[in-house]
């Protein structure tokens, strides 16, 4: 074993205090499998070490909680014995380096989160942020990155039904792939990835191990230099075809009484996999490299512990359920092998060719990792940094019209159906509403309930004012999964934040969290799993760019009845349009601000939780009563905007009152648009609500203003179809 | 009298379960699922369906290697006695691979894949498959493939519009297919292969059930109403 000098140790990442307390934690210098050992382990990505302090002020439990944060994906009860079992996580550095098969193996290891605890995947969703479109990388990264996630999710065969897509030049340099997966499993077959029973086999299934991927932990946290290029051969290749094979495999493995443990490898491979199922059963492992299948020869301990090749697994198995399990993953055309054991020694031991090679106390490696309180700068500091201007006097617009068909065919409000037109919605033939509406919509099979779930973020919010913005993102997930008529029962979160060093991005990290966290005590909506991705900054650029705050959140919330659902778009003719929560004067923020007139100035809209939460209720009510026959929530572009996707949605008009601009394109929080045959029923029922006009006709007419649909549409859809084609 | 019938899995198969979801509902009898390692097919069947998917990954060239599997020998002998086969998407590619549908399914024109719901109209109402709709019938079925863009040499296209062999044709150019072919019959009639998806439009909640006629006139026309 070669000695381990300052430059190898600088090479894996690790500071020199963490490398001292690598050697505090063993006695005695680490051999070179050890170190890489300890530097995957101890990475942002794995240990969690900047953020994990602030992690915990988020609420995890409730009633129908099942599993919260720490195994590979959160679980809730979703009645009937059955339960909803979701994940998101970030691809961001792979995507942005190799956006097809960086995207790609994102949705793969989302994937493998969600069916190693049991669960079948019933919907994949995603959260996309690019760079301004006319960046000259940006049309390719577009491209290749819904390519990959289509390539992946199509392949597999899980409908993807959702996600969002925004541009800011924030982004230019580093890019930001969120994957979400939701699968059903029944509550009393779920798997966990606490290794025990002393002597139970560990058994590695699927693909085989490659040289790819060694070290994208690492990657994954450190920020882009100027040769992120030279680091492509860190980027994983996904094939979604083993994925396939191993998802039916596991299950059908699944559905005996085989298993002990199971989880994936994903980030850090066969390393983190071993160490979190020894660690979580308080036991010690025992693997034999040479029994890891290789796809080629020559590979040493330190890089089948380093690798990041896709589709693979790992298994405890009850002792003489081998021969029928191998007989199970044969069939299906995957690797199968007995790698090692269960110990009780509390060690992680590896032995290649007859010898040690790796001798690790699991304790230390988990209680000694590095975690970092990192100093971060008050609200008022961090406010004088981000350097927002007030808001100050806005004119009124010139010309509503003309500012409504702009903002429909800009790049935050086009259609995205170029992008979800790449992607099988439908398959599994219980997709009930797909991208386009406020929540996605997907039955449990053989049920008349469903799931419906939404991921949001607003990041210029979280940017202005970072608390605020944290509490937005979780209350839009909140309503838009209550306009759709589903109870939302809890969330997932993946964090996207720049470099955790900068005590300003520390701040953001820090308000975020508190945000979120308020909002979820709130709304009785904890969350269930996460992700965290830190040092998203680029030098590629032409230095040290950050990205907005984007701590992306996804809801998934359940309706009992699915016939029930309520959609956005307009049903018929000369109904009432009404308004229902409390509406907002402040342009602060909003996308007329920014699109019409340049400026992303001022606060960002607040969010009233007590408010959010009574009126997610009422407005499911009205749904579940069959009182109304369109809802859509006030988000990005304000009133008039939504209007018009429920117009445009339902092929139906619509005659407003008269407007402010204020009143057109403020972004109000809490607020909901209906459309019933007769709004009097509202105020029957004791609901405040405001009457904006009524459906019909095939223009928006506004102000004097008549705006066509078809030029609305036309606006809307030309976006995406003029820069492809450009 | 009941409804034999069955759904192949090939491994990369996904739409099989659709599959089958839609053949019991609307023949009240769950089909039978066969292996595509399995050199047999059940006896007596009175109907084989050919799902989508990716099956073998769809690597070399879709439906290129399923169509090599040993169950399609069995598949080719049951269709040559007359068994009624059907091929959506990858079960298409299966079926032109093989050899019992003549063209192939090339790359969409536009390259991206496509999943939507697209306007169809019924060429042929003459069928097993397609007696229940009414001639120049407007349906709606989804679509979700990379690969459908339909080819032929222009003796084989002539030859099918000639005998009727012609199922569907997609309302508007959706991806490259000449002719607009969405969906053609062998020459006994007894095999279609289509793109768009009729498993997926078996009940309003999915959008619309235009797909429903097709295996409901298939299964009134072997066993009966």
């Amino acid at each position: 074993m070669s000695e381990i000098t300052p430059s190898i140790v600088e090479a894996h990442g690790l500071s020199p205090e963490e490398y001292d307390r690598v050697l505090n934690a063993l006695g005695r210098e680490p051999n070179l499998v050890e170190l890489g050992i300890f530097s995957v382990m101890w990475s942002e990505h794995c240990s969690y070490k900047s953020s994990r302090i602030h992690l915990k002020k988020l609420p995890t439990e409730a009633p129908w909680v099942i599993c919260g944060p720490g195994e590979n994906a959160g679980v809730i009860d979703i009645g009937d014995g059955q339960a909803a079992i979701f994940k998101m996580e970030s691809h961001n550095h792979p995507s942005y380096i190799e956006p097809y098969q960086g995207a790609a193996t994102g949705v793969g290891g989302i994937l493998r989160d969600v069916f190693t605890m049991g669960a079948r995947p019933v919907a994949n969703l995603n959260a996309l942020r690019f760079g301004r479109p006319d960046h000259p990388k940006m049309k390719h990264l577009v491209q290749g990155v819904v390519a990959g996630i289509g390539g992946y999710g199509n392949c597999v065969g899980v409908p993807t039904v959702g996600g969002e897509t925004n541009f800011h030049p924030a982004y230019d340099g580093n890019i930001l792939v969120n994957a979400m997966t939701v699968g059903v499993a029944d509550t009393d077959k779920i798997f966990y990835s606490a290794a025990t029973g002393l002597g139970n086999p560990i058994v590695y299934v699927g693909s085989k191990t490659g040289r790819d991927g060694i070290h994208g932990a690492t990657m994954a946290s450190a920020d882009f230099g100027e040769d992120s290029d030279a680091k492509r051969p860190t980027v994983q290749v996904g094939d979604p075809f083993t994925e396939k094979l191993l998802i039916e495999a596991c299950l059908e493995l699944m559905a005996t009484d085989a298993i002990v443990a199971i989880q994936d490898m994903g980030a850090a491979g066969l390393t983190s996999s071993s160490v979190e199922m020894a660690t979580n059963g308080k036991a010690g492992i025992r693997l034999n490299m040479n029994n890891v299948p290789c796809r080629e020869t020559g590979m040493t301990p330190y890089e089948m512990m380093l690798s990041e090749s896709q589709e693979r697994m790992l298994m405890v198995l009850k002792p003489g359920k081998e021969p029928m399990a191998e007989a199970i993953f044969r069939k299906w055309e995957l690797d199968f092998a007995v790698i090692g054991e269960v110990t009780d020694t509390q060690h992680m031991v590896l032995e290649f060719n007859g010898e040690v090679v790796c001798d690790i106390p699991l304790g230390p490696l988990a209680a000694d990792a590095p975690l970092y309180d990192r100093p971060y700068v008050s609200p008022e500091e961090y406010k004088a940094w981000a350097n927002v201007a007030p808001l100050g006097d806005v004119a009124e617009s010139a010309d509503i019209g003309a500012d409504l068909l702009t903002l429909m065919g800009s790049a935050d409000l086009a259609s995205r159906r170029w992008i979800w037109q790449q992607y099988d919605s439908q398959v599994g033939a219980d997709t009930l509403q797909l991208s386009g509406g406020d929540a996605a919509v997907v039955r449990v099979h053989g049920t008349s309930k469903a799931l419906a779930m939404s991921t949001d973020c607003t990041p210029r919010y979280c940017y202005a004012d970072p608390y605020e913005g944290g509490k937005q993102a979780v209350a839009e997930t909140y309503r838009n999964i209550s306009a759709v008529g589903g109870r939302p029962l809890a969330i997932t979160n993946c964090l996207n934040f720049a470099n955790p060093q900068r005590p300003e991005i520390m701040a953001q990290i820090v308000g975020c969290l508190n945000g979120m966290a308020d909002a979820c005590r709130a709304l009785d909506y904890p969350i269930v799993s996460g992700n965290v991705s830190l040092y998203n900054e680029s030098k590629a650029t032409g230095g040290g760019s950050a990205i907005l705050p984007t701590p992306a959140i996804g809801g998934v919330g359940i309706l009992e009845d699915s016939s029930l659902m309520a959609t956005i778009a307009f049903k018929g003719e000369g109904q009432d349009i009404a308004v229902i929560g409390r509406e907002h004067d402040d342009l602060g923020q909003s996308l007329w601000l920014r699109t019409i007139q340049g400026r992303e100035d001022g606060n960002p809209p607040p969010v009233d939780l007590a408010e959010e939460r009574r009126l997610g209720e009422l407005v499911r009510d009205l749904i579940a009563a069959g009182d109304v026959t369109a809802v859509h929530d006030v988000s990005d572009g304000g009133l008039l905007v939504a209007v018009t996707e429920m117009a445009l949605a339902g092929g139906i008009g619509a005659d407003l009152l008269p407007l402010t601009t204020a009143q057109a394109y403020a972004e109000a929080q809490g607020l909901y648009v209906v459309t019933l045959p007769d709004a009097s029923v509202l105020a029957q029922r004791g609901i405040a609500a405001r009457v904006i006009g009524k459906t019909g006709g095939a223009a928006i007419v506004a102000n004097g203003a008549t705006i066509a649909l078809a030029d609305l549409r036309e606006a809307n859809d030309s976006f995406f179809r003029n820069w492809m084609e450009s | 009298m009941s409804f034999r019938s069955a759904v192949i899995t090939f491994p990369g198969s996904n739409c099989d379960r659709d599959m089958a979801v839609a053949l019991e509902q609307v023949s009240g009898t769950a089909p039978i699922r066969v292996w595509h390692g399995d050199a047999d097919l059940p006896d007596g069947l009175d109907f084989i369906a050919l799902p989508g998917g990716f099956s073998y990954g769809d690597y070399l060239r879709s439906g290129a290697m399923a169509a090599k599997s040993p169950i399609m020998q069995s598949v080719i002998a049951a269709a040559g006695r007359g068994v009624p086969v059907l091929g959506v998407c990858n079960g298409f590619q299966v079926l032109t691979e093989s050899g019992l549908l003549p063209g192939a399914l090339m790359r969409n024109a536009g390259q991206t894949f496509i999943c939507r719901s697209v306007a169809l109209t019924v060429e042929n109402t003459q069928s097993l498959f397609t007696a229940g709709y009414s001639a120049g019938q407007k349906i709606s079925i989804p679509v979700a493939h990379h690969d459908g863009n339909f080819f032929a040499d222009d003796a084989t296209l002539d030859r099918l519009e000639g005998e009727g062999r012609v199922a569907f044709r997609y309302a508007e150019p959706c991806n490259g297919s000449l002719r607009n072919i969405a969906g053609i019959l062998n020459d006994a009639g007894n095999v279609l292969g289509m793109m768009p998806h009729p498993e997926r439009a078996i009940e309003t909640a999915q959008g619309g059930s235009d797909g429903r006629a097709l295996f409901a006139s298939a299964i009134k026309g072997l066993v009966g109403a």
